[in-house]
Parts: C-alpha cells; structure tokens; sequence
C-alpha cells in the first residue's frame, strides 16, 4: 500500500493553546481569570519608534563632558511647594497590601537615592514609606482607605486617582490571602475577606465634582502640595483637558500595559489605549489650551529603560513613572527562585499571581516568612541603580540628538517602524515623509 | 464669640486662620456669617474649637474635620463632613449628597433630611439623621453607626462591611448583602446614647428602630453569588 502523504496536525490561529486552556480552566471553576501586571500581548509601543540622532544638520553633543540635565519641577501652576526632581523618572503608585512593608521601604530607599519621588497607593500611606521617601506622593483614591489629613500634610503631593492604565473604569482588588491583620486595620475592615475596592469616587462624579474636590484638598493643605490627576488611557484629549480644568497642577497618563496588583484579565488585555496612543493626544490637549509644561504630564505603562524614557519624553511627556520595571528592579520573577515558581506552577518571567501572596521573591506578599526573605537595603539599591541606568541611558540618546536637557527632545528627533506606530506616535514612517492621518497621502 | 465675614475675607483666609489654629487647645467659639453656599468652608480643622455657619453651605463644609463642633446653621451641600476624623458636625437642615462619605470618626447630626448616598463607604463615624436618607445610603459601608429616625430609599446598605445600621421608618429597599438583624439589649443601649448625642433623645426611643447589618456573603468571591453583584 502506498503512504501517501497527510495533513501534520495543524492549530488554529484563533482557537490557540492558550486560549483553549482558558476555556478549560474557566469551564471548571466558574470565574473568571485574576492575575497582576500588565497587558501580555504585544500592543505597538515605544519599541516602534527609533531615534534618528544626530548629522550634518544637527551636531550632538560630547558624551560624558558636555551636560545634559534631567532634573524636572512638578507642581509649577498652583502649588506653593512644587516638587523638584533630579530625574525625570518617578515610582508609580503601588498600594501597601499588594506590596509588602519592606518592599515600600526599599521603594523609598532607591528612589531618594535616585533624587526621585514615590507613590502610595491603594492602603493608605506606611511609615516605612514615609520614613524612607524623600518626596512622598500620597493617593486619593475612590476606596480612601486610611485617608486622613494628617497623611495628606505631611505628603509632598497629592494624587487624585481617577484610572488606572490596566483597567480604566474597574475598582481596586485585594483578595483574602493578603490581609493581614496591620492590612485590614489600616483598610478597616475584617481580615481575610476580599477587598473589592471602589471605581468611582465616594463624594465627587464628573469634571465639575472634581474641581470642587479639588478645591477642598488644596484648602485643606493650605494650597502648599502640587495636586496630580492620574488617568488610564482610555480618552487622553479630554481626559486631559477636563483635569487641566479642574486644576490639576500634573497629569499622570497610565496606558494599558501598565501594571495591577490584581485585575481580571479580560480587563488588563482588553480595555484601554497603549500609552504610545495615548501621550501625543495629551500633549495636544495641553497644546490647544497652552499649557504644555505648565501642568506637566508624566506617563506610564510598559516603560523599561532609558529610550523608553527618552521617547516619551520625545513625545512631549515632562516625566515617566514605572512600576512592573521597579519591582523587576527589586527582585521580582528573579530565576534565582525558579525552583519555588515551578512549585506555583509557573516559571521565572511569567509569575503574575500577586494576588494570592505566596511571592517567591517576597515581594508582593503579606505573608511574614515570604516578606523576610527581601532585604529592603539591598532592594533599595538596585533600584537606584536600575534608575541611574536609565538616566544615563536617556542621555545618551539626548546628547546624541543635541540636547542639553531631557525636554528638549521633540517628536522631529523620532521616526516609526511601524505603520500603527508612526500613526499613534504622530511621527514619520523611517524613511516616508508619512504620518498616517495627518499628511496627504 | 469671633466673628468671620466670608464675603469681605474670602475662603483661603478662612481656612488659614482656623488651621492656624491647630495644635492649640482653647475651645475658642467661631461664627461664620455670610456663607452663601460657598465651598470647602471649615476643611482640614485640627483644633476644638466651636465653629457655627451661618446660612447654606456648599460642597465638602467641615470636610476631614478633627476635633472641632461645626455647626451649619442652614442647609449643606454635597460631602458635608466627608472624611471626618473627630469631633462633631451638626446642620439644621437638610443635607446634600454624600453626606459623611468615608467618615473615620466623630458625629454626624441632620436635623432635616439626608439625600442619596449618605454615609456612603463610612469608615467609624457615627451618623444621626432626624428625618429621612436617600437611594444607595451606607453603600460599602465599613464600620461605624447611622441612626435614621425617617425612612430610608433604595438600596440601603449595598455590599455593606460591618456598619450598623438603625432605622425606625420605613426602607424602600435593602441593598446586596444588607439583611435585618437582630435587636439586642447592647444595641438598644448603644442607640439610646447615640440619640441623646444626636440631639433627638426627645424625639425617638431605641424601641421603635429596626437594625440592619451586613449578611456577611459577599465577603468572599463566591460564583454562585454572582448575580448579586
Ligand atoms: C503591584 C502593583 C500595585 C499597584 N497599585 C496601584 C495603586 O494602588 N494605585 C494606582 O493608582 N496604581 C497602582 N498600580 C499601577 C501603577 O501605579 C502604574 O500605573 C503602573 O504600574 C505603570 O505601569 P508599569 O507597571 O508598566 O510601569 C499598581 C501596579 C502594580 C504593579
């Protein structure tokens, strides 16, 4: 009998592995997937852009010898006490509850080593934040867990979050395996029940609200603390726009890469706008109403080193804010616990169950014996470390495209590799004169 | 009595007198005259001091207040008192929205009525209305005590914490999770107190209220409660 040839076994580019196991595991528990990070599939993002540098119409400037300055002040428009930075690099708010207390210190620790700020976040403001940050961000968030006046003086700036990049209209969640006993006291509430927190704000609803709310904050601090409003990129123009409105002294854009403690995944992949989309519309909100760098505009979501840095900067941002990149920094998903990850049923790089408390790497647990494993001095650190990376790194890149200071790149000193990249970014295509939707072609 | 004209010396003065104040332990009385609805009047007091508005507030009136006794001679806007930390704020009217949102402590007293969302995610406070509370009051509530001596609306106590809840007229509707509980002797001697705080000890008796609380199902994710959320 003659073999003949048959078809190799063939998988759908629709129905693939994984979202065949996804069915699975949905079909048994009856609930949908819960995990932390950011969005896993690739979106266009700084990766699409490419700096062109210096030539014969541009000279660069010596590396090494001739300065280029990174420091930024946040705050210029209503506060009495802006906030000066000595790079343009900031921790992104991240809650005590996700991260352990160490984790927050060691935070503190190497962002002030860096001359950098850090953020609170969803539990309320720890002293080992506050005592080992030297520029504190306090959140005000919709659950306002631990919210007091006390916290809010002795903040260097208060941040109105409306969104978050990785799930733009969904509330804060922090499930009964991480609340322990200082978590629930400070949240008030039981220990080990769910914490679903809040999506909208308890006493303000709208742009008018908000500049009312607004208002009563900067009262209450004696109009001393910049006040930032922190969006997800879902309507950057407007969004932009109504928070210049209500007063806003700062806008933090976060995109949908950005990172969660814990978000349901059909949220973290499916809602939201790639920061790369979202920067260019915010600039031009704050150019329509002529007040670029006068509310200045910092971003997040997906940023790793300093050409992410410096391309979004390109863009027109005034500062960057990471948090998936600092715990990485710290020792998160490090395969020197490869051996524990396997046990949890994953691998080094993919661990993205914060959720449930048992971090290998101490890091975003409650759990005392996980938590002691991370030395917070040495956390602190390498994240300072990892921060005067990418602040030499961002220099590099100004130096060589002429500039003396981090702001003034410009979008002129970009091209795209990608067509969707050249339209989001509002730079040419490398080598077209085309900008997809603004030049004629 | 000290005397602060709103129209002539403007919000910022105000509130930077008071919070001059802080840290000192004269229970000096404050009278607040022409109000006209302003906002953020009296926010971030850290002093005991005896503070008395004259006329109808706008939003946020007493807002995060500690120690001090603000009382609203009028009526009060939206987030009266949200956030308070101690003391005691007490409006003769009605009052707006939110009104106690995210209190952590002291007391809240509305001689008239309260609209939607009163005590809305209440964190310690003590909250006493002699009349009535609007749609979705005490949603996520945590912990502290609201006294209803009207009827209550829709959805009182949605995906309530651990607040207790007392009403003596009628609720239009329960929200998720908020069941009727039990009165007990300890409840009735906590409500009896909290009346005679409130200022209408003359004008209700523990007796006559129903106490609601949390069912306590929604504490944990669970599928087969789904479809309450
Ligand atoms: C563990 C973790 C906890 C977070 N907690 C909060 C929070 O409490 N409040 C908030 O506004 N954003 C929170 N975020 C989002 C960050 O502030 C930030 O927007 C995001 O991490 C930026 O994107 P990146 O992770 O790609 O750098 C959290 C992020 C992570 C990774």
């Amino acid at each position: 009998m003659t073999d003949f040839p048959h078809t190799p076994p063939r998988f759908s580019a629709t129905f693939t592995p994984d979202v065949n196991a996804e069915i699975r595991r949905a079909a048994a528990t009856g609930i949908y997937d819960i995990r932390g990070g950011g969005a896993k599939r690739r979106v266009p993002h700084f990766d699409d852009l490419l700096f062109l540098g210096a030539s014969i119409s541009r000279y660069p400037l010596e590396g090494y010898r001739e300065r280029c300055d990174t420091s930024v002040v946040l705050g210029t428009r209503f506060a009495k006490k802006p906030i000066v930075l000595d790079i343009p690099i900031t921790i992104a708010g991240m809650s005590f509850g996700a991260l352990s207390g160490p984790a927050k210190e060691a935070l503190g620790r190497g962002a002030s080593a860096a001359g950098t700020s850090t953020t609170t976040g969803d539990g309320g403001m720890t002293e080992e934040e506050r005592g080992h940050s030297k520029t504190l961000v306090y959140q005000y968030l919709p659950s306002r867990y631990g919210m007091n006046p006390d916290d809010l003086r002795r903040a260097d700036a208060i941040e109105v979050v409306v969104g978050q990049g990785a799930k733009p209209g969904g509330g804060g969640m922090l499930l009964g395996q991480k609340i322990s006993d200082r978590v629930a006291e400070m949240r008030n509430l039981p220990k080990g029940i769910d914490q679903r927190s809040a999506c909208r704000h308890p006493d303000w609803t709208g742009p008018d609200d908000l500049e009312i709310k607004i208002l009563e904050l900067r009262e209450i601090t004696d109009w001393e603390k910049p006040i930032y409003i922190k969006v997800g990129g879902s309507r950057p123009y407007y969004d932009t726009a109504l928070a210049v409105k209500a007063g806003a002294d700062v806008v933090v854009l976060d995109g949908m890469q950005g990172g969660t403690a814990a978000t349901q995944d059909v949220f973290i992949e499916n809602v939201g706008m790639p920061i790369l989309a979202c920067i260019p519309q915010a600039v031009q909100a704050l150019q329509d109403l002529g007040m670029h760098r006068k509310v200045q505009l910092i971003v997040s979501g997906g940023i790793r080193s300093g050409a992410d840095v410096a391309k979004a900067m390109a863009l027109g941002a005034d500062a960057v804010a990471i948090g998936t990149a600092a715990l990485i920094a710290l020792g998160d998903n490090d395969p020197v616990w490869e051996a524990e990850y396997q046990k949890l049923g994953t691998t080094a790089g993919a661990y993205d169950d914060w959720h449930e408390g048992r971090d290998p790497a101490g890091i975003t647990t409650q759990d005392p014996e996980l938590a002691a494993r991370f030395d917070p001095v040495l956390g602190g650190r390498r994240l300072k470390n990892y921060l005067k990376v990418m602040t030499l790194e961002a220099q590099t890149i100004a130096r060589a495209c002429g500039k003396n200071h981090l702001h003034n790149l410009e979008p002129e000193d970009l091209v795209a590799l990608t067509i969707e990249g050249a339209a989001m970014a509002g730079v040419p295509l490398a080598g077209t004169n085309w900008i997809p939707g603004k030049t004629g072609f | 009595m000290q005397t602060f004209d709103l129209a002539t010396r403007g919000l910022r003065e105000l509130n930077q007198t008071l919070h001059a104040l802080r840290g000192t332990t004269n229970e000096t009385a404050w009278e607040i005259v022409n109000a006209k609805g302003s906002h953020a009047i009296a926010v971030g007091v850290d002093a005991p001091l005896d503070i008395t508005v004259r006329g109808s507030t706008g939003y946020y009136c007493a807002g995060m207040n500690k120690q001090a006794t603000i009382r609203i001679d009028g009526n009060a806007g939206p987030g009266v008192a949200e956030n308070m930390m101690s003391g005691r704020v007490i409006i003769e009217g009605d009052a707006s929205q939110y009104a106690g949102a995210t209190g952590r402590g002291g007391l809240l007293v509305i001689k008239g009525n309260a609209s939607s969302r009163c005590g809305i995610s209440m964190k310690g406070i003590d909250i006493v209305v002699h009349g009535s509370i609007g749609h979705m009051s005490a949603f996520m509530a945590q912990s502290g005590n609201m006294v209803v001596l009207g009827d209550a609306g829709d959805a009182l106590g949605d995906s309530l914490y651990e607040a207790r809840l007392f009403v003596r007229g009628s609720v239009k509707s329960l929200g998720a999770d908020c069941i009727e509980k039990e009165m007990r002797p300890a409840h009735l001697a906590m409500l009896a107190e909290l009346l005679e705080r409130g200022e209408a000890g003359h004008k209700a008796k523990p007796e006559e209220f129903r106490r609601y609380g949390s069912a306590r199902k929604l504490y944990t994710f669970n599928v087969d409660n789904a479809a309450a959320y």
